[in-house]
């Protein structure tokens, strides 16, 4: 006997109710990430130790502003949906729970706006 | 009942053993798969802060960029870049065996083991090349 009703399999969110959505995110930043963190790892190596005008000479070429832009916002997003799992298997106290995953999706976005500013008023100094 | 758990304190029924613990003995596949947790929080918490942190710092100008890298250079922050190095690179690394293995691929315990050994064998060459890179002995 079938006990699921047939809209629920066609609607397919599942008892989450967000279906198969967290999944393709992180699925779909991590590939993002991979060109992203080799150009990251790149800029690290030949650059962090670099003085200041080199840095800033080489961010304020548009494409790098561009690059810096899309790395920030798709590592924080990469970031916040992987930590929602890890809270959801771990913290099993509700209220805390609810606590922590605002609080993670409040750093992520804080820490877009931040980096994302930054880029910007470096790239126009 | 929205706002209850299943935790087993709350309802004693039988929930699967951790692979992690006293139950099963460790193994490449388990190992790798925690690690991977591990420096995903572990590059949540301080790689993206760090980032964010120099991006800040360089969007300042040259001399509060100079007085907000000091620290960086001193030993636990020389420590902490190091963490991160491998960090991103066992990630990386084992992120993309994740992405194969989401297509179907490579699923077979000897291909898992040998893609383990060279996840392993790859974080470690290209973290080891990285900081002999920046720290200039190379
Ligand atoms: C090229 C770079 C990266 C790739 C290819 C990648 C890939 C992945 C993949 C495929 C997963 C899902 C693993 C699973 O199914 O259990 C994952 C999880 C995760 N990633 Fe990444 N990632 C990358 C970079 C990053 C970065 C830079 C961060 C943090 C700033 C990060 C944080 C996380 C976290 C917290 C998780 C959740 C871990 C878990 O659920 O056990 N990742 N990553």
């Amino acid at each position: 006997m079938k006990m699921r009703h047939p809209l629920a399999h066609a609607r397919g969110l599942g008892s989450a109710k967000s279906g198969t959505s967290h999944w393709w995110g992180q699925r779909v930043t991590a590939l993002l990430l991979i060109p992203l963190v080799i150009w990251m790892l790149y800029v690290v190596i030949v650059y962090a130790g670099q003085p200041f005008q080199v840095i800033q000479d080489f961010f304020s070429q548009t494409i790098n502003s561009i690059l810096a832009i899309l790395l920030v916002l798709t590592m924080l997003r990469h970031a916040q949906l992987g930590m929602q799992v890890v809270i959801e298997d771990y913290v099993h106290s509700q209220p805390l729970e609810t606590i922590l995953q605002l609080l993670v999706k409040l750093f992520a976005f804080a820490g877009a706006v931040t980096g994302v500013l930054a880029v910007i008023r470096l790239a126009l100094q | 009942m929205a706002t209850e758990k299943n935790t087993p304190e709350r309802h004693q029924r039988p929930i699967s053993p951790f692979m992690i613990g006293p139950y099963y003995k460790p193994q490449l596949s388990s190992i790798l798969s925690i690690a991977h947790r591990a420096s995903g929080v572990f590059l949540s918490v301080f790689g993206s802060a760090l980032l964010i942190y120099w991006l800040f710092a360089l969007s300042q100008g040259a001399a509060a960029y100079q007085a907000a890298m000091l620290w960086l250079v001193s030993i636990p922050g020389m420590l902490l870049l190091a963490a991160l190095c491998f960090a991103i690179y066992y990630h990386f690394f084992n992120g993309l065996r994740h992405l194969i293995w989401d297509t179907g691929r490579m699923m077979k315990i000897e291909q898992a083991n040998r893609s383990a050994i060279f996840v392993l064998s790859g974080s470690f060459i290209a973290s080891v090349l990285t900081i002999a890179i920046v720290g200039g002995w190379l």
